[in-house]
Order: C-alpha cells, then structure tokens, then sequence
C-alpha cells in the first residue's frame, strides 16, 4: 500500500473520529458539568444539600464509570438505534461514548469544584447572591483551570475509547486500523495509523496544558513569575 | 442599628451538642463601632455569622436596621428572596478574605453589584469610586494573588461597601495581617465609620483592636456576652475585666502605710487638667507619684495614676472630693485599715462611677 492509496483514507476516517470524539465531547461537557457540580451542590455541606439526590446520581455515576466501555458498546446498543437511527458508523458510536464519558467527566467536575474555597461560597451567600450565583460567579470561574484540565483528560480518553469503538465498526481511525491494518496485515498502514493517534493525543494535551497555563495566569505564581521576570 | 434578643445557638452532630450562643442580647446603635472579645470557641463567629443569617440560630431574633431577620424564609445554605435582599444591605469582610483568584481587583469589587443587577457601566463607576476611598486606585486591574495582606482586606472592604450598606461584619478581618497593617486596616475602618456614618460590628481577640477603634466592645465567655458597655462606661467600672484588660494596672508602688493610695482615673476632657499641681497648691499637701499611664482608647485619652497624699483617709477627705468634683474617677486602694488589694476597694468607691 503507498501513501497515495493511504492518505484518502486517512483523511476520512480522521475526520470521523473528529467528529465522533467532538460530538461526544459536546455531550460530555453539556451534561457532564453540570452533573459534577449537583454531586457537590447536593453534598452534605452545600448549598442544596440532599442526601437521597446526591446519592442516587452518586451511584448512577460510579456504575457508569465501572462498566467497561465494551460492555457499554454492545449494552446500549438498542438505546443507540433509538437516538441515532442506525448502530454502525461513526454516528452510532459517539452515543456509548458520551456515555461512558459523562461519568467520567462528571467526576473530575466534581473533584475541582470541591477544590474551591469553601470561604468563596460564603461570601457570595453573605453579599446576598443565590445558589445559582455560587455556581455562576464563584464555583465555576474559580475553578475554570482545573475544569480544562479535566476537559482535556476527558478528550484523550475519548479518543482511546473512539478507536476501540472503531474496532466494532464505529467507523474512523480504529475501524481503520482493524479493517486494513489488522484484516488485510498492512503493517506499515497500521503503523502510520498508530503514530496518528499518539500525535492526536499529544496535542490535546499539549493544547489542554497551554489552556491551563494561560487561565491560571492570574493566581500568586503567575503575579511571582512576573515579578521576578520584572527584576 | 444591630440588635439580638436572647440568641442562641446549638449544634448538633449525632447525639453530641454544642451550645454556641447561650441567649445573647446584643445592641449596637447606628454609627458605632462595637467589638466583641473573647477566648477561642467563646462563639464569637457564630455570634457575627447570625448577623446576616449564614447560620441560623436555633432561638432569638435578630434585628438590623429595623428589620426582623429571623422572621425571613430561608437556612444558611440557601437563603430566600427577601433574607438575600437584606444581606445586600449587610458589608462582611472575613479573616482570609474570600476574594476570587480569577477576577482582577475591579472585577471582585464589582461582583455583589453584579448580584443586585447594576448595569456596566455603573458597577465600573461605583467599583472606582471605592478602590480610591481604600487608597487603591492603581491596583484596580491586579489579581488578588499580586496583592499583600493588607491590599487583599482594603479589596475585601470595599467589595463589602460595594452595596451602600448601613452596617459592616468583620470576622477577625485583621488577623491574618501584621501589627502594622492591622494598624492600617484600622485606622481605614474608623475613617469609613465616621465618613458614611457606618455601623461597625467587629469580631477580634486582641484587645488592642479593640482600643484602637471601638466605641463599645462587649466580652462573650462560653456563648454568653458576659460584660458589655460603652468603653467609656467599661473604664469608668473598676470592677470591669475589659476595662481591667484594656488597661492594665501595672505594678505601681504601694506607698508607705501611713499615707493614702489613690488611683485616679481620667477620661476625655479631664486629661488635660493639671490636678496634681492643683491638688497640692490648693490644700498644701505633698502629692507622691507612684505611678502613671496615659493610653489612647476608642480615640479617646484615658490615663491612670496612682498617687500618694500624706495622711490618712480621714486627713485627705476634701481633697478626695475635690478631685472628684473635677470629673475623675478615683478609688482609694487604702482606707483608714491601712492597705487594701486593688481588687478590694472599699465603700466610697462604689459611688464614684455615677460622679465619674
Ligand atoms: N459548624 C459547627 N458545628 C459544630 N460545632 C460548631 C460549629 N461551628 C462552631 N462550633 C462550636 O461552637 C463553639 C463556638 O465557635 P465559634 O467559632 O463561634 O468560636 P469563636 O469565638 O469564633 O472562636 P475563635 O476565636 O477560635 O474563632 C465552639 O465550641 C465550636 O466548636
Ligand atoms: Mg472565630
């Protein structure tokens, strides 16, 4: 196989895999957050603490995030042809993968909201500012970097998990792989497909960590930073 | 201004409680500013934090500015429409002082306006306005991160004035600070107290912040306020721990036994009465010096001296009574018996605080 007869099909399933892991990536923050941030809001301790809510979502998430994401795959299979219409290709894939990624997802939301200062939500209740303002002003915003960087987590997960999907006909660059790499023993293709991946993750990572970098730009470090810079 | 009525508060944690506040009754008039001592755990957090609702007591009421805020919906979690509107008009500053690392000073300034619904173009006005009353204009688009201690309470401050409120909370707000920026943040807090006519209810256990800035202090012991006053009354009380606190007796001399101990002390006005010099050119006697200490309180001078006049109680009657006339506070450390503890004063004492 040339890279001529490769690059036409690099470059489709590229793009499926794009859009499987963005779609489901959308999903993922759309009900993710605001998942985790129940989980915190209902614990004992805050604004709308409530034992019986925040343990049934508890519960709910750690299922999510034990299954095993072949499971999930054949498992929601009928849920999947519900939503989608169809339960091959990359358009069924993204459904188990937002799903298993909620879980996921929601967790970290809720360890770094829980790594904001308790002090914080006090005075936003003290200068008379709803839940919601806890939640808008205070909760989020300061917990913005750590909230990207479980973002950017969530995305490198996703693509593992979007190949493995590919792998039982979900279409991009794991069908890819299975199809021509392993059916038909292209080893260089595969190869060339593996390298894809490996750059793919190193740069949502990379773009994650810069995000990261240039939010937390306004805590002590950043002000030291410059100060010595200045010096 | 602030007023609690037999408030109290009990926590539970399974079949353990804690009674924080047992029946507090607390006044605090409009433009004072009123402080509240006591040992660690003595409730004074919890007291403050009743102030506004972020805890609830568990039996009382608690008025500010006219308005019954235990009757208003809501717990400390969440708060209903009314009891949030309310606490718009109540300033907090805290101890760590809880601004957001994510926005600049400006924009942590400007969030409890944020919260009521001001427009833009009015938070910035108002936000500017009181970065340059807390002297920190320039810092207006600096992280809370590049700022010192002290800078960080002067953003916490102007963010709780943000509001216009009536009445200010601070919960230990100098604590975290240096002696000199304590100084500072003071000297700031007394200059909003008398420029708007704000009511200060502060929370501390130094007693200097208590003499640098407060009117009346009230002590609390064991949830409950176990002394409380004007400072002014407080030092007029020689039976007063604050007073006793606020200004130490040192270890003056005690005279010889046949002589009489006096202990004079004087507030405000009298303090710059030349009484000694009067007292020995009026009545010919030899007026010993055994001690003395002149301290600012509350913006007032207050002084304490121990005297020595030759003779005996009985000798020195007139002049006694003239110093009293002058407006002095005096207590007679020994009667005729000879000499008593400081502690043990005896009768004539006990009605001079009505002519002090
Ligand atoms: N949330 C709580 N749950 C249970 N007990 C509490 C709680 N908050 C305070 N207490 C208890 O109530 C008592 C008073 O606490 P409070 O924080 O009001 O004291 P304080 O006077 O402010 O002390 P400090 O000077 O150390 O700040 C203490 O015995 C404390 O253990
Ligand atoms: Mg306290």
């Amino acid at each position: 196989m040339t890279w001529d007869d490769m690059q036409p099909l690099l470059w489709t399933a590229t793009q499926e895999t794009f859009q499987m892991v963005g779609i489901a990536t959308l999903v993922t923050l759309l009900l993710g957050l605001p998942l985790g941030v129940l989980l915190v809001l209902t614990d004992q301790g805050g604004p709308l603490r409530n034992r019986p809510v925040n343990k049934v979502v508890g519960a709910i998430v750690n299922v999510g995030r034990s299954l095993p994401f072949v499971i999930l795959l054949v498992a929601l299979i009928p849920f999947t042809r519900w939503v989608v219409g169809t339960t091959i290709g990359w358009q069924a894939a993204t459904v188990p993968l937002a799903v298993g990624a909620i879980p996921f997802f929601a967790r970290l939301v809720e360890s770094a909201v829980r790594g904001v200062d308790r002090g914080l939500v006090e005075a936003i209740h003290a200068m008379g500012g709803s839940t919601w303002a806890v939640v808008r002003k205070a909760l989020l915003p300061e917990a913005l970097p750590a909230l990207v960087s479980a973002l950017t987590t969530t995305v490198i997960a996703l693509v593992g998990y979007s190949a493995m999907a590919g792998t039982v006909g979900g279409g991009g660059l794991g069908n890819l792989a299975i199809t021509y790499g392993y059916m038909r023993f292209e080893t260089n293709f595969m190869i060339v497909i593996v390298i894809e991946l490996i750059l793919l993750v190193a740069v949502v990572q990379l773009l994650g960590d810069f995000a990261v970098r240039r939010l937390s730009h306004r805590g002590t470090s950043a002000g030291l930073l410059s100060r010595l810079r200045r010096a | 201004m602030i007023t609690t009525k037999d408030l109290t508060k009990v926590y539970r944690s399974g079949d353990r409680q804690v009674t924080a506040l047992d029946g507090v009754d607390l006044h605090v008039r409009e433009g004072e500013v009123y402080g509240v001592v006591g040992t660690s755990g003595a409730g004074k957090s919890t007291l403050i934090r009743c102030v506004n609702m972020l805890e609830r007591p568990s039996s009382g009421t608690v008025t500010v500015d006219g308005l019954d805020l235990t009757a208003l919906a809501g717990n400390e979690h969440r708060a209903g429409r009314e009891l949030r509107e309310a606490r718009r008009r109540i300033g907090m500053v805290f101890q760590h002082f809880n601004l957001l690392s994510s926005r600049t000073v400006q924009e942590n300034v400007e969030l409890p306006l944020e919260i009521t619904g001001l427009d833009r173009h009015a938070r910035r006005r108002k936000a500017a306005e009181l970065l340059e009353l807390v002297g920190l204009a320039d810092k207006a688009r600096s992280y809370p991160g590049q700022l010192s201690g002290g800078q960080k309470q002067r953003v916490g401050i102007a963010r709780a004035l943000a509001g216009d409120p009536k009445v200010l909370l601070s919960d230990e707000a100098t604590s975290a600070l240096d002696p000199e920026t304590t100084r500072s943040v003071l000297r700031l807090l007394r200059d909003l107290n008398q420029q708007l006519g704000l009511t200060v209810l502060l929370i501390t256990h130094e007693m200097d912040v208590i003499k640098s800035v407060c009117d009346s202090a009230a002590l609390m012991r064991g949830g409950r306020v176990v002394e409380s006053g004007t400072l002014t009354d407080l030092l007029a009380d020689e039976r007063s721990e604050l007073a006793r606190e606020l200004f130490p007796l040192s270890e003056f001399g005690t005279g010889r036994p046949d002589g009489t101990v006096l202990e004079i002390t004087f507030q405000g006005d009298t303090s710059g009465q030349p009484f000694v010099s009067q007292l020995a050119r009026t009545y010919q006697i030899d007026v010993n010096i055994l001690g003395a200490a002149v301290e600012t309180i509350g913006g007032r001078m207050v002084g304490r001296m121990r005297v020595e006049l030759s003779g005996s109680h009985q000798d020195n009657v007139v002049p006694i009574g003239y110093l009293r006339e002058q407006g002095l506070q005096v207590d007679v450390l020994n009667g005729p018996n000879g000499l008593n503890g400081p502690n043990s004063l005896d009768g004539l004492t006990a009605t001079n605080g009505a002519v002090a």
